[in-house]
């Protein structure tokens, strides 16, 4: 019983070790994107709350806490509660087998990538979850659109994932890591990293993909009728979503936690520095494409998503297994 | 589609032409300014909140001609008037409903004698409706607290009037 306990509190410990860096990171995020967003339209940005305006995400929670929390009259009540819960839940659970570094990271279990597939192709419950209880047309209209958008999207993903396996053979997040000691996975693959990265500015309803919240069409998308705290934890599942994405950019393609400098005053920084510097990295990249990039029209997306990237990373999906296995480079029975 | 058309689009020449630009604008000044701490800078003419001025010896300039309030197109200015005890016009009351109000400047251009005018404040918003119906020790209450500046505003514009 005592034994039971003690492996309770430490999980716990670890969990909370995890969430609430991160929840502070997302906070920081926020900032970080409008602050970039700003500066590329030579405009200030947030800046007067805290140094450098760093505690304008901590302003923002604590008005949305203040706020009234609306729900409709014609809504399906606890559906419409439930799905920013949802929404949040499953933007935080897949941080659980993330590695940070060879050994910190909270469940290494052997198949993490698939996990964490499943767990970000489930996100979308809680935006159609969200649209169908508001009744209303417009969330309604969104989370149809978001809907279509991450299926489609999650399709190229998968085979963008699998080229990747294909030169790792294994699921295990550590292992992929560490199977790009030697070199990293953006150097052989670069135009599936081209192609991970636009799916995931897709996958997450970021510009130019931000079709389910368009605001000159459908006001915001699934989220029209939130407000309060509920809002706040769509945001909030959002914006981790957006940093899963990158993490996950990072691990499969960047070398995770490896050091890019592999000599002396570089070698001794900590794993958990350079991964979370990549995660920035690929961040700003996001930060930067929203503020560049005007909105794809409903069907050019779908046509980008279908006709463009599905059969280029099948193809390309054809030339890494055809070369791995000519040069006798498969990693079959490694582990 | 030109050949050229086809690299660009594979290679996204156009989509790393926007990156590079944006991270040039990154590192150029801003255009904006910190608002509430620094403020742009405003013309002489500028019409803001409105003032009724004194004379230097502390004498009410409004003579309660009432060209103001007949000038009005939004009808904000209600003036009743009376004989003081010295035989002058004076104004026993002069009100303004800001609310009304479509700060044309029609009753600064109007006035004979410089009375009203409308002063460089632009930052009167109060919590309750009541607040922003005007009377006549509000509106002189202005004038006093901004006279150094409406009197060089004054000055600045005369040239062009």
């Amino acid at each position: 019983m005592i034994e039971y306990i003690n492996i309770l509190f430490s999980e716990i410990y670890k969990l909370l070790f995890l969430l609430i860096p991160l929840l502070t990171a997302v906070a920081l995020i926020v900032w970080l994107d409008r602050r970039v967003w700003a500066f590329v339209q030579k405009r200030r940005g947030p800046n007067v709350v805290g140094p450098f305006g760093l505690f304008q995400s901590l302003a923002d929670a604590l008005k949305y806490m203040f706020k009234e929390i609306i729900i409709p009259a014609s809504s399906n009540k606890t559906i419409f509660i439930l799905a920013p819960i949802v929404t949040m839940t499953l933007a935080l659970i897949s941080w659980a087998v993330i590695p940070f570094s060879e050994s910190f990271v909270i469940a290494d279990i052997n198949v993490g990538i698939l996990y964490l597939f499943a767990v970000s192709s489930l996100g979308v419950y809680g935006i159609i979850m969200g649209g169908w209880a508001s009744n209303s047309k417009y969330p309604f209209l969104g989370s149809i659109r978001s809907a279509a958008q991450m299926v489609s999207y999650e399709v190229s993903i998968g085979i963008i994932v699998i080229n990747v396996l294909l030169c790792v053979g294994s699921l295990n997040l550590t292992d992929i890591v560490l199977a790009q000691k030697k070199i990293w996975f953006i150097i052989p693959l670069f135009p599936m990293f081209v192609i991970f990265f636009i799916s995931a500015l897709a996958e997450t309803n970021r510009p130019p993909f931000d079709l389910p919240e368009a605001e000159a069409e459908l006001v915001a998308g699934y989220q029209t009728e939130y407000s309060g705290m509920m809002y706040a934890m769509f945001w909030l599942g959002e914006y981790a979503n957006i940093l899963l994405m990158c993490a996950m950019g990072s691990i499969l393609f960047l070398g995770g936690w490896l050091t890019p400098f592999n000599f002396f005053p570089f070698d001794q920084i900590p794993g958990p520095f350079w991964f979370i510097l990549k995660i920035l990295f690929l961040f700003i990249l996001f930060a930067l494409v929203k503020a560049i990039v005007p909105r794809y029209r409903y069907d050019q997306l779908m046509k980008l998503g279908w006709k463009i990237f599905l059969p280029f990373s099948l193809l390309w999906l054809v030339i890494t297994a055809s070369y791995l296995f000519y040069f006798n480079l498969l990693p079959v029975g490694q582990q | 589609m030109k050949l050229s058309r086809i690299f660009k689009t594979i290679f996204m020449i156009d989509f790393i032409t926007g990156l590079v630009i944006a991270i040039k604008e990154i590192f150029k000044p801003k255009k904006t300014i910190n608002y509430p701490f620094e403020k742009g800078k405003i013309s002489p003419r500028f019409r803001g909140e409105h003032a009724l001025r004194r004379y230097p010896n502390g004498e009410e300039r409004c003579i309660a001609c009432k060209l103001c309030e007949a000038v009005c197109p939004a009808q904000a200015i209600t003036i009743e008037s009376s004989e003081r005890s010295d035989g002058s016009r004076k104004t026993t009351r002069y009100d303004i409903d800001m609310l009304k109000c479509i700060y044309c400047g029609l009753c600064e251009e109007s006035c004979p004698v410089d009375a009203i005018v409308q002063g460089p404040n632009f930052e009167f918003a109060t919590e309750t409706r009541e607040e922003l119906y005007y009377n006549k020790e509000k509106l002189l209450e202005n004038g006093d607290r901004w006279e150094n500046i409406l009197a060089a505003n004054i000055k600045a514009d005369n040239p062009y009037r």
